[in-house]
């Protein structure tokens, strides 16, 4: 047995990658056409890209802009603000992922990808200051990386799970203090909030305000109180029955109908209003999915201890049918932040909205090309690892499943 | 047996699902550390009625003590009689996302309030006493149906309950586990467990039963000890049952 089993293993490679192309890409004569058609089509657009990419694209148009794309025209001599902020969020994040230990190569993965793209601050000249922020930020993250799995060990297992929430809650307000202000920071305008800064602000916060109005909104559809149930259904329905860029202009337009004419909002809060209330429709949905997902053994059982209906909740029915709903909620989050960029069409200068900005500039007229591959570029980036988060997630949760 | 502080008195309970009438007016009566067995032909409504006993079930008519207190159809005390009253299903209804020991611990820390070193310390007794201390740390989705069941009784038996109710605990089982879940069941009866019991094991009701009820079509036809019962019915309905499941 053991001679045998060294001497196929000892064959060359390459008869092997030919037994593979045979085997995957070549195994009947249709396969083979197919084959053939999709390298054609791969290899003219690739070219076209290529040669285009190489010879025609003035990439300048990203590396004068830059500062703009990321924090827009954030004041200058405050940008220390932001600079302290994505080291914190660097910092606890990657604490985060060092403690639920991530898998290795994504977490070095995510490493590299945000040091390296932050590298690219000094070269398209940054100053001292600049290269300083980065290196600590760096800093942290792999130290972080590195110790995480320490933290967990010496760190009681109960405070993490409670304080990681907590954790983040007040990165949450901090971050929001640091970059408009007040107690004691000269205060900021939100409408100086633009750029990626503002997609990553108004993305997260929609998310995060979303997620428990979705869940209510699908407990309240299927509460036995009739008035909660029909004001649910009314809810959801009438919103996933409009286009978000409607309920947008309507945030814009009816809130301030609506609310005491002191109360001017800010256009920000209104934008993340009409994100938050339109995704929340929809998670509803998918949350109702989960629960409906969950046989009535298990409700019985709980009540049979002697659990009162909340705890059934909390502790049975909801953890149960959020993990089933993991991919669709995921999905909904990455939908909503690529909806953002709709947050350009009323007024606000997010990511797609400063790149618009940029190509009226005079001199960037006609650099379209250069300027949505870049930006479109980094919507997938963040997309990207959310949906690796989630499968990461649904990974960890899913082995006690079954 | 002393018939003198009843457990559980059941008096003329009757309930219907829309126009059918599913329990007619069903009487019963358990001592303290009495073990019933309740039979009879399937949609005889005895998981209706036991379930009842825990409140899992409303009911329109009639009245229901536990343990001194009266439950009532839509009252506040559920819970408090929910603790006292234990009950094993025939699908197990384990927790599928906890593990087996959080599974035990669940009630005792969030209902009773035990600190959690506590909770764990007895969930290990316990399994212990159902023989599956090993299987402590794995998911219910990893064991078997006999240990599944067996977890689900010590489950039960976490919140320190008077009363345990099984509704057909071995019907879902393969025939090899039948027994192991029977002798936890044999052995709690002797430790002095009142327990009502939803069965067709012959063997297990006329070795352990104090009392065997039959129930057909929403009513208790015959009540009798296990040896009477088998060997000597008074009602032509229990004959009949007792020839189909011989
Ligand atoms: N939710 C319900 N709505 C309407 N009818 C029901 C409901 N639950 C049970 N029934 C009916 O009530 C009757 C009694 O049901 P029950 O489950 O109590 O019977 P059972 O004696 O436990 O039978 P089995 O041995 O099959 O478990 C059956 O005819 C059943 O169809
Ligand atoms: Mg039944």
């Amino acid at each position: 047995m053991a001679p045998s089993n060294l001497q196929s293993r000892s064959t060359s490679l390459l008869p092997s990658v030919w037994g593979w192309l045979r085997r995957n890409l070549f195994s009947t004569w249709y396969n083979s056409l197919l084959t053939l058609i999709s390298v054609w089509v791969v290899y003219q657009g690739g070219r076209g890209l290529w040669v285009w990419m190489f010879t025609q694209a003035q990439w300048t148009v990203l590396q004068v802009n830059l500062r703009l794309f990321l924090i827009g025209r954030f004041p200058i001599e405050q940008i220390w603000r932001v600079w302290l902020v994505a080291v914190i969020v660097a910092a606890v994040a990657s604490f985060t992922a060092g403690i639920i230990q991530l898998n290795r190569r994504a977490v070095i993965g995510v490493g590299v990808i945000t040091v390296a793209g932050l590298g690219i601050v000094p070269l398209v000249g940054g100053q001292v200051p600049e290269i300083l922020w980065v290196l600590a930020m760096g800093g942290i993250v792999i130290m972080n990386l590195l110790l995480g799995p320490r933290y967990a060990t010496y760190l009681p297992k109960r405070l993490l799970s409670q304080g990681l929430p907590l954790l983040w809650l007040l990165t949450l307000f901090v971050v929001l203090w640091l970059l408009s202000g007040g107690w004691g920071l000269s205060s900021i305008e939100t409408n100086v909030w633009q750029g990626l800064l503002l997609t990553l602000l108004t993305a997260v916060i929609s998310i995060g305000l979303s997620f428990p109005l979705g869940v209510l909104l699908a407990l309240g559809r299927r509460s036995s109180l009739p008035v909660v149930r029909a004001l649910s259904i009314l809810y959801i329905e009438v919103v996933r029955g409009l286009p978000l860029i409607g309920i947008l202009f309507i945030a814009g337009v009816m809130l301030p109908l609506i609310l005491p004419s002191q109360i001017r909002m800010d256009d920000v809060l209104r934008a993340i209003c009409g994100l938050t209330l339109f995704s929340a429709a929809y998670l509803a949905e998918n949350v109702r999915g989960g629960l409906q997902s969950i046989p009535s053994g298990q409700i019985e059982a709980a009540q049979a201890l002697g659990l009162s209906p909340v705890l059934v909740l909390g502790l049975i029915v909801l953890p149960q049918a959020l993990r089933s709903v993991i991919p669709a909620i995921v999905g909904q989050f990455i939908g909503l932040f690529k909806d953002t960029s709709l947050l350009s069409l009323i007024g606000l200068v997010e990511l797609t909205g400063i790149s618009r900005s940029i190509l009226s500039q005079p001199r960037f007229i006609g650099r379209h090309g250069e300027v949505y591959l870049f930006i479109g570029l980094l919507y997938w980036l963040f997309c990207y690892l959310m949906s690796q988060a989630s499968r990461r997630l649904e990974r960890q949760l899913g082995v006690k499943g079954h | 047996m002393s018939a003198t502080n009843p457990i559980i008195v059941a008096t003329d309970v009757q309930k219907w699902y829309e126009a059918f009438h599913v329990l007619q007016g069903v009487n019963l009566t358990v001592e303290r550390q009495e073990v019933v067995v309740l039979m009879g032909p399937s949609g005889s409504g005895k998981s209706t009625f036991i379930r009842t006993l825990n409140a899992l079930e409303d009911y329109q008519q009639g009245q229901i003590i536990i343990d001194g207190m009266e439950l009532f159809p839509d009252l506040g005390n559920i819970e408090a009689i929910r603790r006292e009253v234990g009950m094993v299903f025939q699908q197990f209804n384990l927790f599928p996302h906890l593990t087996v020991l959080q599974n035990i611990t669940l009630a005792p820390i969030w209902v009773r309030r035990w600190p959690r070193p506590r909770a764990q310390e007895m969930a290990m007794q316990l399994l212990e006493r159902v023989d599956i201390l090993e299987q402590a740390h794995k998911y219910p989705g990893q064991l078997s149906g006999g240990q599944q069941q067996r977890v689900a009784i010590a489950r039960a038996l976490a919140m320190q309950p008077k009363i345990m109710l099984f509704d057909e605990p071995t019907s879902a089982l393969d025939p090899e586990m039948v027994k192991e879940v029977l002798e936890v069941m044999r052995s709690l009866a002797e430790s002095g467990m009142t327990m009502v019991v939803v069965t067709h094991e012959v063997g297990f009701a006329r070795e352990v039963a104090h009392r065997i009820l039959l129930m057909d079509q929403g009513k208790v036809v015959e009540t009798a000890p296990p040896e009477q019962f088998f060997q000597n019915p008074q009602e032509t309905r229990t004959k009949l049952f007792l020839s189909q499941i011989l």
